[in-house]
């Protein structure tokens, strides 16, 4: 079900949490919102659920205005990044929980619940207690819980965040397939740019309680709406007077036009990538990310005098002075998803 | 090594010197000309008597305690509202205050020239020197416990399972019994189980507004005493370790569910 939050505003206390926000998810939809910590997401998303009360605007969901409904007439799940398990019950209790409290059928709770724990790959663990799980089987159960009342929508709240990378990985790996079988219209918080990249179709970079800018992954990466944006979704470095990403900058031998005169500092092997630290003619310091088989090719020495020229597709922010407020959108819409 | 045996050595010397012993002295005094004797020092009319007021006091005022007690800790908990600092301290009088103060006051208010006590002789109810203000004294001296017992356990779980299982579809009720109960349940039953030994054991201020009336309104600890000034040594021992008993019951049988509980 699509959700349309308008104008919402929130604040505790004398924080500001959220600034008339406005966003529009489609149904059906995996969106990420991103931003650093503070920045609005997790309040946003708890406004979503009705966990939240807006001080102001409107929470629609598939058309109607949910703002007065109370959370649980709402239709969401939600999964928690310290999972909420209830500790007092067994894995299958847990599952079970909404079935229960809608009176369902004895004989129909145990084969979803059944269904379910296969879903989420915990057959073998429907006795145990949440207790006796790993981090990641427990956010799987909270995964499975959420998903038994048949929601429509399912929320989660820094989902992997509290699990170690391995796990993280593999879970967002398995968060996206489980969204091509269910199907149901998913929105998830998180700070990882990366982690957003990797599983969302539309990402929402959040910034001091406001929408940033919201589009497919690429668009934000490639399209970045503000310098903020730029930062946040992925390296950065100074060039002249605008930002760049050090992938999209090229080192040239010869003298060019648009090259910068820069001088090798430092050459990094990372294994596929190489960091090349250089200087500029202007002093200011910069970092060009080269892939290994173009760094042989160059076969760079610090001390080197060489020529640096941003790609001509590459995306480049005016730097710094102030230009941040002014390319920053209020509304963040994204009716149409990249690719 | 050394350094935690003579620490543990201290803790139990303190706690047998101060504790144990005195206990032990009750218990040996009780049952010195043998357990027939004893039997017969606890079975008076007077003693049996004392023996059910006080259970009759436990079971109105243990009961209505905690569920003031778990509603209040919820309001402290999980709930802003103007004067809640205010309302939380005024939970703590009954501990601050002297229960000889308390039964006073009690008088001040519902005795025969209280503020309530002439409208309630006139409808027929008798408070003070009364069963039914022992009953209320008792409740008000042991109000704070169950709070106090509640309140850190309700805000150590938080209220990320709440609110998980609100967003399953749990109305408010089925919430709390199903979520948030059995997750305080531990610190609710120390909180009954201190309150139920308070209840058993009060003297000050039961004891101002039960008038002594012996077969009427005297309690098992106002036995005791009762006892002791009449020189019924053999009455007041085996009361005073019958209420021990009790109170030791009660502590016992709650070590006892929770080790079955985690085991």
């Amino acid at each position: 079900m699509s959700i349309v939050v308008e104008n919402v505003s929130k604040s505790f206390g004398s924080f500001q949490a959220l600034d008339d926000v406005s966003l529009e998810v489609p149904d059906g939809s995996l969106t990420a919102l991103l931003g650093p910590s503070g920045s609005g997401k997790s309040t946003l998303l708890r406004i979503i659920a009705g966990l939240e009360e807006p001080d102001q605007g409107a929470v629609l969901i598939s058309g109607e205005d949910a703002t007065q409904l109370p959370s649980r007439r709402r239709g969401v799940g939600f999964v928690f990044q310290h999972y909420a398990a209830f500790k007092h019950m067994t894995v299958r209790d847990n599952v079970a929980f909404g079935l229960k409290v809608r009176r369902r059928q004895r004989a129909e709770i145990r084969a979803r619940v059944d269904e379910l724990l296969a879903l989420v790959h915990l057959e073998g663990f429907a006795d145990r207690y949440p207790s006796q799980l790993s981090g990641g089987q427990r956010q799987r159960m909270a995964l499975a819980r959420a998903l038994a009342v048949e929601p429509r929508v399912l929320l989660l709240d820094e989902p992997f965040g509290a699990l170690d990378a391995n796990v993280r990985a593999e879970l967002r790996a398995w968060l996206r397939r489980l969204h091509d079988e269910v199907h149901v219209t998913t929105i998830f918080v998180t700070h990882d740019q990366e982690e957003a990249m990797d599983v969302a179709e539309q990402v929402v970079v959040m910034n001091h309680a406001r929408i940033e800018q919201s589009g497919s992954p690429s668009d934000v990466y490639e399209r970045p709406a503000s310098e903020f944006v730029m930062r946040f979704v992925g390296p950065v470095t100074e060039l002249g007077d605008g930002l760049v990403r050090p992938h999209d900058i090229d080192i040239r031998l010869e003298p060019e036009d648009g090259g910068l005169e820069a001088m090798i500092e430092r050459v990094v092997h990372l294994g596929f990538e190489v960091r090349v630290e250089v200087t500029l003619a202007s002093d200011r310091r910069m970092w060009v990310q080269l892939t290994r088989a173009r760094a042989t090719e160059l076969e760079l020495e610090p001390g080197q005098i060489v020529w640096v020229r941003p790609d001509r597709t590459a995306p480049v922010s005016p730097s710094a002075d102030g230009s941040d407020s002014a390319a920053r959108p209020g509304v963040g819409v994204a009716g149409e998803l990249g690719d | 090594m050394r350094g935690r045996f003579a620490l543990r050595g201290v803790a139990l010397g303190y706690l047998t010197v101060l504790l144990v012993f005195p206990l032990a002295m009750v218990g040996f005094r009780t049952f010195e000309h043998g357990i027939d004797a004893a039997w017969q020092a606890a079975t008076t009319p007077d003693a049996i008597h004392a023996f059910w007021l006080t259970l009759l006091m436990v079971a109105v005022a243990v009961p209505l305690n905690t569920i003031f007690g778990v509603g209040c800790a919820l309001l402290i908990a999980r709930r802003e509202f103007r004067g809640k600092a205010l309302f939380n301290a005024a939970v703590d009088i009954p501990f601050a205050v002297s229960p000889v103060v308390v039964g006073l006051a009690l008088i001040l208010v519902y005795g025969q020239t209280g503020w309530f006590g002439t409208d309630l002789a006139d409808a027929g109810i008798k408070v003070i020197f009364n069963p039914l203000g022992m009953i209320i004294a008792s409740i008000f001296i042991s109000l704070p416990f169950v709070v106090r017992e509640t309140v850190p356990v309700l805000r150590e779980i938080g209220t990320e399972q709440e609110e998980a299982a609100t967003t399953l579809g749990a109305r408010p009720l089925q919430t709390f019994w199903r979520i948030t109960l059995p997750a305080i349940r531990w610190g609710v039953a120390y909180g009954v189980v201190l309150t139920t030994a308070r209840v058993l054991g009060e003297f000050g201020a039961v004891s101002v507004v039960s008038g002594k009336l012996v077969g009427k309104t005297y309690t098992l600890p106002l036995h005791v005493q009762a006892a002791f000034e009449d020189f019924n040594l053999a009455g007041a021992y085996s009361a005073s370790f019958l209420l021990a008993g009790l109170a030791l019951v009660a502590v016992l049988s709650m070590q006892l569910l929770k080790r079955r509980e985690i085991a």
